[in-house]
């Protein structure tokens, strides 16, 4: 039963990572454009064109 | 934002030198929309020829909302030349009129976050949930059930109090109000779960809910992150279709200086100049100048109106032919627009007292809910068990109740079937637009511009050569005349190469004129082309080759291709169909007879439109009106639900329930059907969520319920009436036959 002591942490642990991870992913605008990453991931020029230039992609 | 933007793989092209001549907070934003993106080659090219543009620094497409950011050193002048740009490699792009992010897109970050929070504590919760529920069958010691109910409090209480935040809210802003929304016994049951949970933890007790609080918050969030999702979407739709609008007007200043300025900051007594092929930006009188304008959208009339010296212009019409300058007239002055405003926010005051299913529903549900509560609590007491046995089992009634189903059941069948309309090119932007569609059974439809296209044809195209039809419509391609554009149309239609003739001259409000091979080619009205005789108000356009006969071409505004089929389908499905125009009876009477309309009145006023509608709502008649024109507006906000064009005026375009784009009227039997299709799955989801009730209230209020059966309850409830939802995805659409 001591085992619960670490593992009951580690398991709360694990799930606030993923919150936070979430939460990263949303305030960097990762949620704003789903059509378009999906194409994005599939452009091999991307690294190397000029274009795509802002990390935070919110309008303004 | 605002200070450093962060910039990536800049390199060294079309970016100032690094080193600080340009501070950051010189770089600026604008927002274009370019509506025929579609995929990743699009977002490639769009963004590297916006790249390439001087100024530019950088470009950011979205795909989902069809806009792209473009950010420049120092404020973009003119986006001109950048939509020029897009032009060239076949993107039709705006400027977004108006660039403030829409409210809705912040609050659905916001239900993201809280349900991220909800989805975590539910998990984790849940987790826990089942290691008691499995040690009770076995031999779990209380000591360590004890610890699992603590460690479940901890995350709860937070998650809870953050999570719950738009509830509580709403239930709060209900009270407040003396009403009862759903958001009340959603807050008191998940109040009273958690409270209780709290303290039969603390008393080292059983009915512990922390699970069932946490999972009804999470499945609850769902469907409000879902809704407020579909919302931002329809928001920034309608606002892209907005900006492709002019905002901008150029005036002329005494000393001669012309300057852009935006048309909100245009004075009474300012000399206006209206390019032509622009939009006239204000209630105006011509100063100088004579053209064709084209009030289609005004009143309705496809015809366009001669106007010269002392004309009044009214705002939202479009020039036709040659620059008129024109003095800007009082704005305080009753002009159309403000009239037409005030009709609007009169009659919207009217439709504002519609009461939603899921508020009508939580009408009946909620004191009926509390009163059972009171009654086990009592009932209990009665029996001589005390208070305390008496309080759990009223609450445990209260949580089991809690509308999760219910509150789940509307919005969830809305989102699906706005999500459908969405992709066929429907947009529903009034939150509860779609049950006021659900229950129509009239239709009251505009003609110009709904019933017709709104742009004239050439109705005897036929005894036309193509050699003739090609060489007019070199000519009339350079302007952008309506009866113009529809020859070159008709050229094109015949699949004839149409190349703008050279040294075409347009004289204002006449015609055109060319050299073509030593013979002179006017195209234009009668006296344009020298007949003298020629009725002056007929819709015709003359064609005179030196030395050969002049050729009439005749034209009509055309009816939509499909307007006699969707008349026929709206008949068949029981609804009484009229026609409500602001043209002429002629024009009116012809386009009713053709779609088989008999009931119709023609040149009404706005005022008017207005009366007709009330007379059918006195009547007990739920009236959809179908309107694209300035004139119609008000009898779109009138209207128990209403459509629209997405050609229509801005202000009818704000006014609509629901903006449909493309060509066909077919949309409005889509929207119809699928409208309907959602409220049949709404009630029934109503039914499903009160037959639970049935079933599980009765344990609850014998004191039967335990944390599991709750927790069971709850999410088969909640996965229940989604799965019915979806069924509007796939439900009969809006065939026209």
């Amino acid at each position: 039963m001591t085992a619960l002591a670490w593992l009951v942490p580690v398991a709360l642990g694990l799930g606030a990572l993923g919150l936070a991870a979430f939460m990263w992913c949303l305030r960097s605008g990762q949620y704003d454009d789903l059509e378009g990453a999906a194409w994005r991931a599939l452009d091999d020029e991307v690294d190397a064109g000029p274009a795509p230039t802002r990390r935070n992609a919110k309008g303004g | 934002m605002g200070e450093a933007v962060a910039l990536e793989g800049l390199g060294s092209r079309a970016s100032p030198p690094v080193g600080g001549t340009v501070a950051p907070a010189t770089r600026h934003m604008t927002t274009l929309v370019v509506e025929n993106m579609h995929c990743g080659g699009c977002i490639r090219t769009v963004e590297r020829t916006l790249g390439e543009q001087a100024d530019v620094v950088g470009a950011r497409a979205n795909l989902s909302t069809r806009r792209v950011t473009v950010e420049t050193v120092g404020p973009l002048a003119s986006e001109e030349k950048l939509v020029a740009a897009l032009a060239a490699k076949g993107f039709k792009a705006t400027r977004l009129a108006d660039e403030r992010p829409a409210d809705e897109e912040e609050r659905q970050r916001d239900f993201l976050r809280r349900l991220g929070v909800a989805g975590f504590a539910a998990a984790n919760i849940m987790l826990m949930s089942v290691a008691v529920w499995s040690g009770q069958a076995q031999d779990m010691p209380a000591s360590m059930m004890s610890l699992f109910h603590w460690l479940s409090a901890l995350v709860a209480i937070p998650a809870v109090a953050y999570a719950g935040q738009p509830f509580f809210g709403s239930a709060r802003r209900a009270l407040a109000a003396g009403r009862l929304n759903m958001d009340v016994p959603i807050s008191l049951g998940v109040l009273l779960a958690t409270g209780m949970s709290l303290w039969q933890t603390a008393a080292g007790h059983h009915h512990v809910y922390f699970d069932a609080a946490v999972t009804l918050l999470f499945f609850l969030l769902i469907g409000r992150a879902l809704d407020s999702r579909m919302r931002a979407q329809a928001a920034s739709a309608a606002q892209n279709l907005l900006g492709a609008r002019a905002t901008a007007a150029t005036i002329i200043h005494p000393d001669g200086r012309a300057e852009r300025i935006a048309t909100r900051a245009i004075e009474p007594g300012m000399r206006v100049l209206v390019a032509a092929g622009e939009r006239v930006p204000i209630d105006a009188r011509v100063a100088s100048g004579h053209g064709a304008i084209d009030e289609s959208l005004i009143t309705g009339e496809t015809r366009p109106r001669m106007v010269a010296g002392g004309d009044q212009l009214y705002a939202g019409t479009i020039n036709l032919s040659a620059p008129i300058e024109a003095v800007a007239t009082s704005a305080e002055d009753a002009t159309l627009l403000a009239e037409i405003g005030r009709l609007m926010s009169a009659a919207e005051q009217a439709k504002s007292r519609y009461v939603r299913l899921a508020d009508r529903a939580a009408q009946i549900y909620a004191p009926a809910v509390h009163v059972l509560g009171l009654a086990t609590f009592l009932g209990w007491i009665g029996l001589g068990h005390g208070w305390e046995p008496a309080l759990t089992a009223a609450i445990a009634v209260l949580i089991i109740t809690c509308p999760c189903a219910l509150a789940l059941a509307v919005p969830v069948t809305q989102v699906v079937a706005s999500g459908r309309l969405f992709r066929r090119g429907i947009i529903v932007k009034a939150a509860d637009g779609l049950e006021r569609l659900a229950s129509i059974d009239t239709v009251v439809l505009d003609k110009t511009g709904t019933l017709t296209r709104g742009e004239p044809r050439i109705v005897d195209g036929g005894r036309i050569d193509d050699a003739t039809l090609a060489l007019a419509a070199s000519l009339a391609i350079g302007s952008r005349h309506p009866y113009a554009r529809a020859v070159v149309v008709a050229a094109r239609d015949r699949g004839l190469a149409v190349a703008p003739a050279a040294g075409v001259t347009e004289v204002g409000g006449a015609g055109l004129i060319a050299e073509m091979d030593g013979h002179e080619v006017r195209l234009g009205s009668g006296r344009h082309c020298g007949i003298t005789d020629a009725d002056a108000n007929a819709a015709t356009l003359w064609l005179r080759i030196a030395g050969r006969q002049p050729l009439a071409l005749h034209f009509a505004d055309e009816l939509r291709p499909d307007a006699r089929e969707v008349v026929a389908a709206l008949k068949a499905r029981g609804l009484a169909v009229e026609i409500l125009s602001g043209d002429r009876a002629d024009a009116v009477a012809e386009a009713a007879g053709d779609v088989g309309i008999t009931e119709w009145r023609a040149a009404q006023r706005p005022d008017e439109k207005i009366a007709r509608i009330e007379a059918l709502a006195a009547r007990g008649r739920k009236v959809l009106m179908v309107g694209d024109g300035l004139n119609d507006a008000p009898a779109l906000a009138a209207g128990h639900a209403s459509l629209s064009p997405s050609t229509a005026a801005d202000i009818s375009q704000t006014a609509a329930d629901a903006v449909f784009q493309g060509e066909a009227l077919a949309p409005i039997i889509e929207t119809l059907a699928v409208a309907r299709a959602s409220e049949r799955r709404s009630l029934e989801n109503l039914a499903i969520a009160v037959g639970y009730n049935i079933l599980f209230v009765p344990l609850a209020m014998t004191g039967r319920l335990t944390p599991l059966i709750a927790a069971i309850a709850m999410s088969a409830s909640s996965i229940a009436v989604t799965a019915n939802a979806l069924r509007v995805h796939w439900a009969k659409g809006g065939r026209t036959s």
